[in-house]
């Protein structure tokens, strides 16, 4: 058995937003990484049609369907036991036109119908006038795949979605509310009611990706705010990326910055012949130590909203499958999956 | 070593902020590039400096930091210009600020293309309120239609505007097409008279159509249908007039007075973005006047290159204790750590540069403007001030870091 605790045991559909420029698709396919244990089965979805997963695994552009992406982090003690190699992990592209194939196949069996509205321009009709609808469809599909049964068993232990950010995400989230502004009955208010249900249970849950930066966290304790108000809708972890580890606490940096030390240890360490290096790099530090003071203040603020958090340093190189990874490990040993 | 000049021997033409704010046929400036990268801050830091400059200028956001946005006086969405305050008018110039109301900009323009009781009618519908509110691409096109707006109402000679941080950079241009196509679509067209569909090519098509409209009614209930023909009765007589807005609109921006700034951060992602951008804004012949770096980290001590200065930390940390040193802790461990920070920041600020030099040599023309990384977030008139100076003073970049 596997009796490892997790913050999110028992929730299975992970909801990833964040503001833009966080890192949220990243992320949240670390997350997938990380879910995805040994002997586990992980969905990654996203919904905005931009492919970020497929450029963050270096796989051509996704089809609209589940397609094996990668293998999850070994073991489900992570790197810390050698536990064999990890789970699948799945990926999926779901737009709005596919999903709504798929509804009317698995509903009404009208597939060739679908085709023939598409044709048609029906769907441009139901996602362009409707966004409430096209949303209603996409969440549709993260839902039916956190659902799906085989034989009994859920075909997917965890379905981790991608989403839309932030400052959209309640918006996203609200499909009943959003969908019985414009069907009051019939079935698409069925299926968004059945959608919301799954929405607002314990097995969702929301999580934020911020930066420790003004902005983002801002939107943040916005975006956490607007969901507390839904009642219903769990809010998760805050995933705070891209943090740089401090060398120096803020103490020893302000000591640093003495100009007189600086030069003597520079000339100790045979760096000579420019005066100006050690005001330079005084220069540099006490920038430095004002960043640092910012970041502290914003991840006060974060922490004040009473969510766990967990921190993912900064990858200096680039993510590729190697941070990716790293990353994975940090979320599971911090105990986000 | 120097590392300004450094981007793979490629001589980038340097963007002249202050010759484009300054040049009188410069009518609008648009700030474009993908999400978190800072065009909101971009365009208010322009807008004040050509406002100091002598210019009537408005800037025009979506969806400023709220602290960015107090600091220009826009306290609350009315969608009317403001006058900021704190702006230095020796010049001559002044500066107003807006923040776009979508919504209400969509309502104004139906209320503006409709007899009363239709416009009422059509604000009512659940559709028109659903699009207005929600539609993926309202937002885009509304700021677009606002842009026509101010500079149609002729009261500033310079309109600086952000565009809103969407899904994709782009939106903004295809919106107005979208919605357009959207609405002179078949699709609607039939949806919106049934009943008219009588002549002969039509019958094919009208087989279709039931099979179509009774799917429809399957999905989505009789209700939702009638509601949406009802809307697009009402829209009906709107649809001309919208069409051509968009165009107008359109050609606003392909106009020589139109400027496009690609703001982007010094990181794949973003330059992306904006290499997409460029090729795009070429393609539709849309004037693009450069590329805003922003946030490029810099270091006042870049002549100690990041590998000495790891070796020098590195000297420090082995080198035992020296005299002084009355807790009996290493002398030198402020310093090496100092050391290994300075190392790690010309690592990034190299990396930046490789990024940065890759679209510098796919679009070698594209004259480009770098902005340091300021240690903390701009909020305040003075901050603004400072990256417009940064924007407008180029040759000094790399040379010093923000001593703030």
């Amino acid at each position: 058995m596997t009796a490892r605790d997790t913050d999110w045991d028992g929730v299975r559909l992970h909801v990833v937003t964040g503001k833009g420029g966080t890192g949220k698709t990243t992320v949240a396919a670390a997350l997938a990484l990380a879910l995805a244990g040994r002997g586990r089965k992980v969905l990654l979805i996203e919904v905005e049609g931009r492919q970020g997963i497929a450029r963050l695994f270096d796989s051509p552009p996704l089809p609209y369907e589940e397609r094996k992406i990668a293998i999850g982090l070994g073991g489900p003690e992570g790197p810390r036991v050698s536990g064999g190699p990890g789970g699948d992990v799945y990926a999926l592209a779901v737009d709005p036109e596919g999903a709504l194939l798929d509804y009317l196949e698995m509903f009404y069996n009208l597939r060739r119908t679908g085709k023939a509205l598409t044709r048609l321009g029906v769907v441009d009709f139901a996602t362009t006038i409707a966004p409430g609808l096209s949303d209603v469809l996409v969440t549709g599909k993260a839902t039916e795949a956190t659902r799906r049964r085989q034989k009994g068993v859920h075909v997917y232990d965890n379905v981790v979605m991608d989403a839309p950010p932030t400052g959209r995400i309640s918006r996203f989230l609200n499909v009943s509310t959003e969908v019985s502004g414009l069907a009051k009955v019939g079935p698409i208010r069925t299926h968004a009611d059945t959608v919301a249900r799954v929405i607002r249970s314990p097995q969702t849950a929301v999580h934020f990706v911020a930066t420790l930066e003004e902005m983002p966290v801002q939107e943040t304790l916005d975006g956490i705010a607007e969901l507390r108000a839904m009642t219903e809708i769990q809010v998760g972890g805050i995933m705070i990326n891209m943090v740089r580890p401090a060398m120096l606490g803020p103490d020893d940096l302000q000591a640093a910055t003495d100009e007189a030390e600086l030069a003597t240890a520079l000339k100790a360490a045979g760096v000579n012949g420019d005066s100006a290096l050690p005001r330079d790099l005084a220069a540099e530090l006490a920038g430095h130590a004002r960043h640092v003071e910012l970041q502290d203040r914003e991840r006060c603020e974060l922490t004040a909203a009473g969510q766990p958090s967990y921190e993912l340093p900064m990858i200096t190189d680039g993510i590729d499958l190697a941070g990716l990874y790293r990353l994975a490990a940090e979320l599971r040993n911090q105990g986000a999956a | 070593m120097s590392h300004a000049s450094g981007r793979h021997g490629v001589t980038t033409p340097r963007l002249e902020m202050d010759r484009i704010i300054d040049d009188r046929r410069t009518r609008i400036i648009v700030c474009c590039g993908s999400g978190g990268v800072g065009k909101t801050t971009a365009a208010a830091a322009i807008g004040l400096r050509a406002a100091e400059r002598g210019r009537q200028t408005c800037v025009l956001t979506v969806d400023p930091a709220r602290r960015l946005a107090q600091s220009m006086g826009l306290t609350s969405l009315d969608n009317t210009p403001r006058p900021v305050d704190g702006v230095d008018g020796t010049s001559g110039g002044s500066l107003h600020a807006m923040m776009l109301d979508m919504k209400r900009t969509f309502d104004e323009i139906v209320e503006a293309h409709a007899d009363p009781d239709r416009a009422a009618q059509i604000l009512a519908n659940p559709f028109y309120q659903s699009l207005s509110s929600s539609f993926a691409g309202t937002q885009e096109y509304m700021a677009m239609e606002k842009l026509g707006q101010l500079r149609r109402a002729e009261e500033w000679d310079l309109i600086v505007v952000d565009t809103p941080p969407s899904r994709n950079a782009l939106d903004f241009l295809d919106a107005p097409q979208r919605l357009g196509r959207f609405l002179d679509g078949r699709l609607i067209r039939v949806l919106a008279s049934p009943v008219k569909a009588g002549r002969p090519y039509m019958k094919m098509l009208n087989a279709g159509l039931s099979m179509m409209t009774g799917a429809l009614t399957k999905l989505l209930g009789a209700q939702v249908l009638k509601d949406a023909q009802t809307f697009i009765t009402a829209f009906d007589t709107m649809f001309g007039g919208f069409r051509e807005r968009a165009e107008s609109t359109y050609r606003l921006l392909q106009a020589p007075g139109t400027s496009f700034l690609v703001v982007a951060a010094p990181e794949p992602d973003a330059l992306r973005e904006a290499s997409y951008f460029v090729e795009r804004l070429d393609e539709e012949r849309m004037p693009l006047a450069g590329l805003i770096l922003n946030r490029v980290h810099r270091s006042p001590a870049a002549r100690l290159s990041a590998a000495r200065s790891l070796a020098a930390a590195e000297t420090l940390e082995v080198m035992p204790n020296g005299t002084g040193a009355a807790d009996g802790a290493p002398r030198y461990t402020l310093a090496a750590a100092a050391l290994r920070l300075h190392a790690e920041r010309m690592n990034l600020s190299g990396r930046e540069q490789r990024v940065a030099g890759a679209f510098t040599s796919a679009h070698p023309t594209v004259p480009v403007a770098e902005v340091v990384a300021l240690p903390v977030d701009v909020h305040d008139l003075a901050g603004l001030r400072y990256i417009g100076e940064s924007l407008a003073n180029q040759s000094q970049a790399g040379s010093r870091a923000p001593l703030r």
